[in-house]
């Protein structure tokens, strides 16, 4: 067996586990992480032991359907995707739509322009390695517009099947396996754990560096400093992994904070990854996604000529939410010509993106304007899930706080609530004797008797001994409404059941 | 920014160079889409920029993609796939039933009944359950777990996939991986990345690409001195050389996994591309059960397909899986985390699979247009390879064994001496130089032998059988030219 494949993470199987707390009777062992603190057989008997008892007992359970707000899955909590996207799709996979007048014209006439690109006027078959030119080109000129006018050259641009692709081509690139000491990435902490375990699976080693949850999880360039040192003599670290807006904390990076970060890459010499997945997910008063690269070009030089960066995004996301169709691209800026040979050999081995997850990033890069016939529509339903996000994150800020042993920061950005619990000693101590972190053992209780599916904040990182939940505010608002209803309830009942 | 300061001025050192990178991936090379492609994209910019050639378009014969040849898709997944797209069509009347229930059974099994919402790593259950169900039905009823399926973004995700999972040691320890020569890069390609030890074991080109488990050995043998082979990967129907196994071969090439403790990897992408008279495709696993329970119970082994090649040719949608038998429980465990790296494959693609495993039955009302185009399409290729054989075999100085499946032909060119002198003056491989000269002077880009691997000295090339039957005839013909030219201009 190979010996780079480790983690110690929530598997990520959102219906398996919701599966069986719903269920009553348990299929098949929990898939668990061979963790350093979890003991697979422990958290086995204890799901068994739930189960049983339900199944004994007869136990009714107090729900119907589990609330599923494990990933960032706008469509699987139940938000509806765009329909002029959906539209072009369709006309595109079958091209007799695009005669049909149950479809608006510019609808039509897109999905006739996007044909015309693919060879053979197919979405079967494959593009060019980047990605189908013209929409590689759009896509330049989204993030050109985006900037303030900063260009972008499409020959810096990949696309491919989702940004985590992305990313694990770039860190393949930067960790060199056989070298000693090993490659180190410095990451946020709390983190996106699929990230870490990109890392984790090509070798590196994790740096991290603590955002500061007293201060709305500012990210602190001292903080940096004290991570980069702290990697003296264990490994060697040539990459700098931020996210903005964050995941899971809800922060927005300011100018300034972004400034001091590439700062800090150009004179410590790290190597930049910039997850900008959220860039549309801002709702703080006072905050504004700024990009990486726009600040670093207008930062000038020596920082614009030199700092090497590579951003993320993604349809996954944002307005689109199209988490299924596996398309983001990644933008590189500064990088050696000789290594973008190699990247370029690289990516061509993958052969290329979904076609129709390209279709979709080129419509999120140019969506329908003013004057278009399908534009109220789209600007209607954009309106709505904006609606709806800040909406929700006002009530999560205001219901968590209001609960004792319940805090959190306003949420600013990004898709996800990450409340910090203040756990009670009988509660650890319960947790410990399960074998099992206690969020963990929060979020196992809240699943079985709550019927909310939310991840456990061991699984991001969290500074030892504090304990977090992570869970998604896009969903509708009655299912936010009732998620709320949920958690307060079972919140309430827990911290009274270990007072 | 200028573009040279996008692409940074180097006067204080990079982090990342080619001496700070990773080896592995320097010595990653896929030509498939190498540098004769990048040539013939740069012509067609020439070509569209007005300037003169003497062609008007580039043939792009190098790609094993049906429909950028001018394939059809088939009509009842296309169907499907814009309901599951675009659900309000559900009330379209133009849409068939059975088209509908298909999409709907999907609709449901997807998070909030989008095809947006991820999956599960592993991929969809219920497609999963259809994916053993078919399966099952191909190997005359031998058992499929849905458990032991893992859809994957293509085959060669999962290909890529499975060999992270073995791929392990060091120094004289590491993992050897058995590849036939030739091969479809993409496994050289995944190989140089992970540092695995690639053991070549050649065809027999005078017996028509067969196999031969004495080579086998000869092969394992020879690699057990400086690594530790631990993987046989076998392409059945083959790529590039279109072979199809013959029953008596496969059980052979499973003794041979058994008995020297060897994973088998079984890429059956091709699995419906079969045209040749006497040849039949035999799934290795139904062999493998076939073949009692100490061979069924033991050997552990892989399974690819996917749903850009056969009939359905739609590799713009990414679409496979890969079953794997016998795995220790264990193992499957840490497979699931690392398939969780990718999310999920694309739901669009697990979709299209669900069709492609479930198609229409006879009692189904798109079941007759259903089938007249996939037979249109399977005797279409079976024409174009019975045609380029044929043709090819006319020329003096190109041999090409038939193509019994698959998609591509891998003819043999004899190349004069003065024109292999030529190339190694130009730091070209011949066959680079003989293909780059065709891609001049006729416009059609085929890929090089060497891109796949063949016995020193020996020259080939692979060619597609994908262009539409006529267009066909006339890329041979220019082949046929082409080649007569060359081999008198180095005479």
């Amino acid at each position: 067996m190979s010996s780079n494949v480790l983690v110690s993470y929530w598997v990520h199987e959102p219906r398996h586990l919701y599966d069986q707390a719903a269920s009553k009777v348990l299929s098949q062992p929990l898939v668990v992480p061979s963790g350093t603190h979890e003991n697979d057989p422990q958290v086995r008997v204890l799901v068994q032991a739930c189960a049983q008892q339900s199944q004994q007992q007869g136990v009714r359970k107090p729900y119907k359907e589990v609330i599923d707000v494990f990933q960032g899955d706008l469509h699987g909590a139940g938000m509806k995707p765009l329909t002029f996207v959906r539209q072009v799709l369709a006309a595109c996979v079958y091209p007799p739509l695009i005669n049909s007048n149950n479809l608006p014209l510019d609808v039509r006439q897109r999905a006739q322009e996007e044909l015309g690109r693919c060879v053979g006027g197919s979405v079967g078959s494959y593009s060019a390695v980047a990605g189908i030119p013209e929409i590689v080109h759009s896509i330049s000129e989204f993030i050109k517009r985006r900037d303030g006018g900063i260009p972008s050259h499409p020959e810096n641009i990949y696309i491919s099947p989702g940004s985590q692709w992305s990313i694990s081509n770039i860190l393949n690139v930067l960790v060199n396996r056989e070298a000693s000491p090993r490659t180190g990435v410095l990451i946020p902490v709390p983190c996106y754990n699929i990230t870490v375990l990109s890392i984790t699976q090509l070798g590196a080693v994790t740096v991290p560096y603590y955002l500061s949850e007293e201060q709305g999880w500012a990210l602190q360039v001292e903080e940096l400093q004290r991570a980069l040192e702290s990697a003296k003599g264990v490994c060697n670290p040539v990459a700098l992994y931020v996210i903005n807006p964050g995941n899971p904390a809800g922060y927005v990076q300011s100018q300034k904070s972004v400034q001091e970060v590439i700062r800090f890459a150009w004179e410590k010499r790290l190597f930049l990854l910039a997850d900008e997945l959220y860039q549309d997910c801002v709702y703080g008063e006072n905050c504004e996604f700024v990009s990486y690269k726009r600040t670093l070009s207008e930062m000038g030089p020596p920082f614009s000529g030199t700092v090497e960066l590579a951003s993320f995004h993604s349809v996954s996301k944002g307005f689109l939410g199209e988490c299924g169709l596996r398309a983001g691209y990644v933008e590189l800026v500064n990088l050696d010509p000789a290594v973008m040979k190699h990247i370029h050999t690289l990516f061509s081995k993958d052969t290329c993106a979904p076609v129709l997850g390209q279709i979709a990033l080129d419509l999120m890069s140019n969506p329908p304007k003013p004057g278009d016939p399908s534009y109220p529509l789209y600007k209607q339903e954009i309106e709505h899930i904006r609606a709806v996000l800040v909406h929700n994150v006002k009530r999560v800020h205001e219901v968590i706080n209001s609960l004792p042993g319940f805090s959190c920061p306003p949420i600013e950005g990004g898709l996800f609530a990450f409340p910090r619990l203040n756990l009670t000693p009988k509660a650890i101590q319960k947790a410990k004797e399960l074998g099992l972190q206690p969020d963990t053992f929060y979020c196992t209780r809240l699943l079985e008797e709550g019927g909310v599916f939310t991840g456990p904040g061991w699984e991001y990182g969290q500074k030892e001994g504090t304990y977090h939940i992570r869970f998604c505010i896009a969903a509708p608002q009655d299912v936010m409404e009732e998620l709320l209803r949920r958690l307060s309830s079972f919140h309430m009942t827990f911290m009274k059941d270990f007072s | 920014m200028s573009q040279q300061a996008v692409n940074g001025v180097a006067h204080r050192g990079r982090v990342l160079t080619l001496d700070s990178m990773n080896p592995n991936v320097k010595r990653v090379e896929y030509a498939v889409r190498g540098p004769i492609v990048q040539r013939a994209v740069q012509i067609e910019k020439e070509l569209k920029e007005g300037v003169k050639k003497p062609f008007t378009e580039v043939i792009k014969a190098n790609i094993g993609d049906a429909h950028a040849m001018g394939q059809k898709p088939i009509t009842f997944f296309r169907q499907v796939l814009a309901l599951c797209s675009y659900p309000a069509l559900l009330e379209d009347s133009k849409f068939p039933e059975d088209a509908k229930k298909r999409a709907q059974r999907i609709l449901e099994a997807c998070g909030g009944h989008s095809i947006g919402a991820y999956s599960t790593s592993q991929g969809i259950e219920c497609i999963r359950q259809d994916v053993a169900r078919y399966i099952e039905k191909r190997d005359g009823g031998i058992p499929s777990n849905p458990d032991n399926i893992y859809l994957s973004t293509g085959a060669s995700d999962a290909i890529v996939t499975i060999l992270k999972l073995l791929v392990c040691g060091e120094g004289r320890d590491r993992t050897g991986v058995m590849i036939s020569i030739p091969q479809y890069p993409l496994y050289s390609a995944a190989l140089a990345d992970l540092g695995a030890v690639q053991i070549n074991y050649y065809l027999d080109e005078d017996n028509c690409w067969s196999l031969n488990i004495t080579e086998l050995r000869r092969a394992l043998n020879a690699a057990r001195e400086h690594c530790n082979p631990r993987v046989l990967c076998i392409i059945n129907p083959g790529n590039p050389t279109g072979q199809v196994q013959s029953r008596q071969c496969i059980e052979d090439v499973i003794q041979f996994a058994k008995e020297e403790h060897l994973f088998l990897m079984a890429d059956e992408v091709y699995q419906d591309n079969v045209y040749a008279e006497g040849c039949q495709f035999h799934s290795f696993k139904k062999v493998l059960f076939e073949m009692g329970p100490e061979y069924s119970n033991t050997v552990e082994m892989a399974s690819f397909h996917s749903t850009s090649k056969c009939y359905m040719g739609e590799c713009g949608f990414r679409g496979g899986y890969v079953e794997v038998i016998n795995l220790d429980p264990e193992v499957k465990a840490q497979l699931i985390k690392l398939v969780s790296v990718r999310l999920c494959p694309p739901v669009p693609g697990q979709a299209l699979l669900d069709l492609v495993v479930n198609p229409p039955q006879p009692d189904e009302p798109s079941y007759a247009t259903f089938m007249k185009e996939r037979t249109a399409v399977l005797s279409a290729l079976a024409e174009k390879a019975r045609l380029t054989e044929q043709i090819f075999n006319t020329v003096p100085g190109i041999t090409c064994n038939p193509v019994q499946g698959a998609m591509y032909t891998f003819p043999r060119i004899t190349l004069p001496q003065k024109a292999i002198d030529k190339a190694k003056e130009l730091g070209l491989v011949p066959d680079m130089f003989y293909c780059m000269r065709l891609l001049e002077e006729d416009g059609i880009c085929l890929v090089p032998g060497s891109g796949f691997g063949q016995r020193e000295g020996t020259y080939h090339f692979r060619m597609t059988i994908l262009p539409p039957t006529d267009k066909l005839k006339v890329v041979l013909q220019k082949i046929r030219e082409f080649h007569l030219r060359f081999t008198q201009e180095f005479s």
